[in-house]
């Protein structure tokens, strides 16, 4: 459990305790009168809350909701990709790792390099999937690598070590990738060479755009994937087993190194995915890619209860959408103004928020067992 | 006699070789290959080229070949590295260090040979933007592949044996020679200090004499630098160790008046320095007071308390934002134009508030979830400034200009136009900034810090309110930050949300962390080197050719310290006590063992030279 | 039981229930000023797990623990502390990066006051307290004669040997000036002459300090010497309670601790 956020037994007992629920209440009350505000601005725009606190509100059409949430599961669904790594390493070796954003913005560079390069060659046009599945095949490789490499050099020398010392030197290889990318490959955004049609127009099912289809369709296809891995084959018995209690499983005659080697392999294979889907959905990557994502794939793990995969997915989903109808069903009708620049700021409020209200996440923790407090 | 035989015999038959059929192959060939990687990576960074701007000493050796050129060195020299069982070196150098330094560096220097021939032949320009003829010409000293192919290998070579060679040494020596190497690279990295604080006193010609004119030592310069560090390492070592064992050994009374005596001269030096150098330099001694600042500030948190902070910067934002709002005139909604010091108050009371705020949420969180969360705030703050819905308070983007400075009584105006001036008042606060790291660590509260930060269920079972202690700690540590951030809106004389990325608190992390969590001496020392030799998130440092490669090297360096080195450069003893928990009673040990072979006559590292 | 003024410590229905398993179970027990009680039980009989609960560290899950007369329901850890119950535990844990009389300083924290106001301007009351403390701190480890204060006192814990430690974790939890001291296992993995000689030092506790003391131990002669009242669990719940000769004769605890290990046949034998 994270701390007591709960007192045991009846009133708050410290000034701590009793701010931290005046906080909550708020938070709560704050986002229930944003939704009711929302509510009465769709019933009419010339309310008297809405007069007072929104004078040019407009309410939102159907097909401008709809295109919300659409957005805001296709971003979800990265974040929950990006997010299993993070809740599978936590699980199994109780720590943050912070660079794993950079192995998703590496997967998306290595995309932009390949599809470039096959841009030049023309298979990029004339045999788009094939295409696209090379990209794949090479993106998902090198966020693999890539995490296992930094598994092998920062972080099992670390094995043991107190918690922070880990998470500090995840962030410094964050720092190092990221920085690292701008003196190889530049400092300028670069883009992706353009998608066949079928993947920008809005198809005539639900009007969504191709590429939203195919970021939820290969999330969903991965998720599963994850599942049978898991649950169902010798390797996932035994990360299952290791995220358990390294010792005893180590006792069972289960190389725990090699494990979580393969921890860090599925997690970047994960993390290469939604790079490159990443690619597709916003045909631009930059050195910085991976900061945001990786923070929001971070709070959607906690989220959804780290260690809990199914939660980290549920997890993306649920901050996806929050960050992309949040701004308008929220905090629009209260007033605010410019709020798609808040859009950042309601992602990490919900972190906070759910760290607040249900500290181990809507699904529950599955921690090891040094990890249970 | 060899040292060999006062230690227990279980450990001898871990010795290394000693012949060169012994040499461990694999061992070369990765350390090898790992080198030729780093030359091709460092390469393909730019940065020689970059650095190849800076000479060290006049059209001998610019600081970009230097930083190729000594790859191979280390490499030569890490082959031979002694081998630590349980804390005690029993490597024996022999000869076939030569020939293994040697191996290891010509297979270093092969990795830029191939990178030559490589850029000749295939063009991979288009996402490696350094894959360039330029950088092809300066690795072949322009004098066309076959050469470059050639010339590295021999460097290499060379580089490898001077690596190995430096093992057979005496300890003396080798300590004497690498002395003279560093202070000359030393010398030529501070240049613009030297010539700056040479000149003031009145001596341009020496500085003249010992500087080229287009930058970097003069050979004649190198020559007397490494002399004079030559003569004094090999006849002064151990006069320094032995008059700080000295200082250490003082009890009382004595002692109080040795510190004195040291913080007194440090003091006179630090009100003399600034007056002696030009605007330059003291800009650049501002930058790095503002980082002491901050980074003092973090010390109290993540050093002294254990609190993993990554939103530090939201306080500098603060402490900026609010002597900002009350001191300009320009600023949108309110603006009472309140003097710098009055304001001070405010900022004061603002950031404790925010501290509070943001720390009563997180305070009870597990440590690496509290890290995250503080981001996020950190982040919040910042895109609050940054949005249009604050925009009437803050100004957005357009942030808050012509900040005016600091008036101290209407006698004189502090402000980003007199560095100087600037840099007296980061001084005080600094001052300040150290008195209460200084002053609490030794109190009931640091004793209560200290207890959370080992184990914070028996703290609380101790009687320890760790919420509240935990508390104070991160606003005492806010207030400090908003000190710095309110000098830093007077010096600038604007701000914007650009100045507070959470960048800036990476940075500050680095510079606490390397210099030694919860060491108030190290953390200045940190914040010394690395944001006036590199240069803070967007100060330039003294090397300003590395400016596009500090923060590379910042994250290269937090990795490279947490696993070699997690207590910091100048560790405060209970700090590495904690991060080498159970090595600490054996090496105690060990150590006293190692001692008494020293004393016998021999170094242990090279004890059967004979 | 002599009867008397009202209990020190009195538990009351005591359950502690760690998702189905019931560590405690419908417990009852007093504790009168000034007295001596061991707690015994085979391992896993929720002797911990009732120290814990008695200093707030483990959630309870029904009954009361009232401690002179108000309840300890709902307090956090520190604030049982500062009520005057002190504790150590069964794995020694010490701030072993700290200082041996750090160690004794930092637990008087909740018996003083002066706050970084003090501190900063090195007041003449801050100075005053801090050379209280450190009287007092050194005044709790000079209870254990020179086997403590014959070490540099401002050398980290860890130097410390195994029993070293045992003695200034109580040392410590003796700072927090308690009127109840809770000792899980103090003499375990000590041996009998450093044993006998803690087993000596508890009644001294007591007699010149005061304290009402509840231990829990596993040496029956340890038991025997010192314990005014012995209780027995098992299972979490109250097996019996009474003088050593009663309890030691009890055949449900003789079959409790066969089912076990044989600690009694060695103490027996002893
Ligand atoms: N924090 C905890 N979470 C879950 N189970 C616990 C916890 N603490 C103790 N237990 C269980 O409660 C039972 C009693 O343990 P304990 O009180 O430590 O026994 P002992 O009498 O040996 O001190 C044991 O079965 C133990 O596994
Ligand atoms: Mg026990």
């Amino acid at each position: 459990m994270i701390g007591k956020w709960a007192p045991r037994t009846g009133a708050p007992r410290t000034g701590v305790d009793r701010f931290l629920t005046v906080l909550r209440v708020f938070a709560v009350g704050l986002v229930l009168v944003g939704l009711a505000a929302f509510v009465a601005q769709e019933i009419s725009t010339d309310n008297a809350f809405a007069r007072w606190a929104n004078p040019d509100a407009t309410g939102l059409t159907g097909a401008q909701f709809r295109g919300l949430v659409i957005s805001g599961i296709a971003q979800g669904a990265m974040y929950g990709l990006i997010a299993l790594g993070y809740s599978m390493v936590y699980g199994v070796l109780g720590f943050i790792n912070f660079a794993h954003g950079e192995v998703f913005m590496m997967g998306a560079m290595t995309g932009m390099i390949t599809s470039n390069k096959l841009a030049d060659a023309g298979l990029w046009e004339s045999n788009f999937i094939g295409a696209l599945a090379l990209v794949m095949f090479g993106s998902i490789l090198v966020s693999m690598f890539l995490a296992v490499v930094m598994e092998r050099l920062a972080y099992r020398p670390l094995r043991g070590a107190p918690r922070l010392i880990p998470l500090i030197t995840s962030i410094g290889v964050s720092f190092f990738i990221q920085n690292m990318s701008i003196v190889l490959f530049g400092p300028a955004s670069k883009a992706y060479p353009a998608v066949p049609d079928w993947l920008r127009d809005k198809h005539t099912f639900l009007e969504i755009e191709g590429a939203k289809i195919m970021v939820i369709v290969a999330a969903a296809v991965s998720m599963a994937a994850l599942w049978f891995l898991v649950e169902r084959t010798k390797v996932g018995k035994a990360m299952r087993a290791v995220a358990e209690d390294s010792e005893i499983a180590s006792l069972m005659g289960i190389d725990v190194n090699r494990t979580i080697v393969k921890v860090f392999a599925v997690g970047g294979a994960f993390a290469g995915m939604a790079g490159i889907l990443w690619g597709i959905l916003f045909r631009s990557v930059i050195h910085n890619t991976g900061f945001l994502p990786g923070i929001k794939a971070f709070s959607s793990a906690v989220v959804g209860g780290i260690g809990n995969l199914g939660g980290a997915m549920v997890g993306g989903l649920f901050i996806g959408i929050a960050e992309s109808v949040g701004p308008l069903l929220v905090l629009e009708p209260l007033g605010v103004s410019g709020v798609s620049q808040l859009r950042d700021a309601v992602a990490f409020a919900m972190l906070i928020g759910v760290l607040l209200l249900r500290p181990s996440g809507i699904f529950g923790e599955k921690l090891r067992a040094e990890d249970r407090t | 006699m060899t040292a060999t035989e006062t230690r227990p015999s279980a450990l001898a038959e871990f010795a290394p070789p000693r012949r060169a059929r012994d040499l461990d192959w694999r061992r070369l060939a990765r350390l090898g290959a790992t080198a030729a990687f780093v030359q091709m990576f460092v390469s393909l960074t730019a940065m020689p080229v970059r650095l190849d701007e800076r000479p060290v000493i006049e059209s001998l050796l610019s600081l970009g070949y230097l930083f190729i050129g000594v790859i191979p060195v280390i490499a030569g020299n890490r082959i031979g590295r002694q081998v630590k069982l349980e804390g005690v070196p029993i490597h024996r150098a022999g000869r076939y260090e030569l020939l293994g330094g040697t191996l290891a560096g010509t297979l270093a220097g092969a990795g830029l040979s191939l990178l030559v021939i490589l850029i000749t032949h295939f063009d991979i320009r288009e996402p490696l933007v350094n894959w360039s003829p330029q950088l092809r010409d300066l690795l072949s000293f322009n004098r066309g592949p076959v050469f470059g192919v050639l010339i590295w290998l021999g460097i290499g070579a060379v580089g490898g044996l001077v690596g190995g060679g430096l093992r057979l040494l005496p300890t003396r020596w080798r300590r004497t020679l690498l002395t003279m190497a560093f202070v000359v690279v030393l010398a030529a990295i501070l240049e613009q200090l030297v010539v700056d604080l040479v000149s003031g006193v009145g001596l341009e010609p020496v500085a003249e004499w010992f500087y080229a004119r287009r930058g970097g030592l003069t050979g004649a310069g190198a020559g007397v630098a490494a002399a004079i560090a030559g003569v004094a390492s090999f006849f002064g070592r151990g006069r320094l160790k032995a008059a700080r064992a000295r200082i250490n050994t003082l009890e009382g009374p004595a002692r109080t008046k040795a510190n004195a005596g040291l913080i007194l001269l440090t003091a006179a030096v630090m009100i003399v320095v600034p007056l002696l150098v030009g605007s330059l330099t003291n800009e650049l001694l501002a930058n790095v007071g503002l980082f002491v600042l901050l980074a003092l500030g973090l010390n109290i948190v993540v050093g002294l308390a254990g609190i993993l902070d990554l939103g530090y910067v939201a306080f500098f934002a603060v402490g900026s934002y609010t002597a900002a709002v009350l001191t300009a005139a320009t600023s949108p909604r309110i603006n009472p134009e309140l003097p710098w010091f009055v304001a001070l108050i405010f900022v004061v009371v603002i950031t404790g508030l925010v501290g509070l705020f943001i720390g009563a949420p997180v305070i009870r969180m597990r440590g690496d979830y509290l890290a995250i969360v503080t981001l996020g705030f950190g982040e919040i703050i910042r895109l609050l400034f940054l949005s249009d819905w604050l925009s009437g308070w803050f100004g957005g983007a357009q942030g808050i200009t012509a900040i005016g400075g600091v008036e101290i009584f209407g006698i004189t105006t502090i402000d980003g136009t007199n560095p100087r001036n600037i840099f007296y008042l980061v001084l005080v606060f600094c001052a300040i900034a150290i008195y209460v790291s200084w002053r609490l660590e030794r109190s009931r509260l640091g004793r209560a810090w200290m207890a959370v930060r080992e184990d914070e269920t028996v703290a609380e079972a101790m009687g320890i309110n760790t919420v509240n202690v935990k508390l104070l700690a991160f606003v005492v540590g806010a207030i400090l930050g908003s000190f710095s951030g309110a000098i830093f809106a007077n010096k600038v004389g604007s701000v914007f949300p650009s100045s507070f990325l959470i960048l800036v608190s990476m940075v500050i992390l680095v510079v606490v962390i390397f210099g030694g969590m919860g060491s108030i001496i190290g953390v200045i020392a940190g914040a010394a080197l690395l944001i006036g030799v590199l240069g803070g998130p967007k100060q330039p440092g003294l090397l300003q050719e590395f400016s596009e490669f500090k923060l590379l090297i910042y994250g290269a360096l937090l990795v490279w310290m947490m696993l070699a080195r997690p207590e910091g450069l100048i560790p405060s003893a209970r700090r590495s006590r904690e991060l080498h928990q159970e090595e600490f009673l054996q090496d105690a040990w060990l150590r006293g063992q190692v001692e008494a072979d020293e004393e016998a006559g021999d170094e242990p590292e090279t004890a059967e030279r004979s | 039981m002599s009867a008397g003024a009202a209990p020190l410590l009195e538990i009351r229905d005591l359950d502690v229930d760690f998702g189905g398993l019931k560590a405690v179970n419908g417990l009852n027990i007093e504790v009168r000023e000034g007295e001596i009680v061991s707690v015994i039980g085979p391992n896993g009989a929720g002797k911990t797990t009732l120290f814990n609960a008695i200093s707030a560290m483990v959630p309870v899950t029904g009954g009361d623990i009232r401690f002179e007369g108000s309840t300890l329901l709902g307090l956090d850890p520190n604030q049982v502390t500062a009520r005057g119950i002190a504790r150590t535990f069964q794995n020694v844990r010490l701030f072993t990066n700290m200082t041996i009389l750090e160690n004794v300083m930092v637990a008087q924290h909740c018996r003083t006051k002066r706050g970084a106001f003090g501190a900063l301007f090195n007041t003449r009351a801050f100075r005053q307290e801090e050379d209280e403390i450190q009287a007092r701190g050194e005044k709790a480890l000079g209870f254990f004669g020179s086997r403590l204060v014959g070490f540099r006192l401002n050398q980290p814990a860890s130097v410390l040997s195994y029993a070293n430690r045992r003695r200034l974790e109580i040392a410590r939890a003796m700072a927090t000036q308690p009127k109840l001291l809770l000792l899980d296992e103090p003499v375990a993995g000590m041996n009998p002459v450093e044993s006998a000689e803690l087993t000596g030092l508890i009644g001294r506790l007591r007699e010149e300090w005061g304290f009402a003391i509840v231990f829990i131990e596993h040496d029956m002669s340890v038991v025997r010497d010192v314990s005014d009242r012995v209780i027995v669990l098992n299972h979490g719940e109250l097996l019996t309670e009474g003088d050593y000769a009663d309890v030691s004769m009890d055949p449900r605890v003789i079959e409790a601790y066969l089912g076990q290990d044989t600690i009694i046949e060695d103490a027996i034998k002893s």
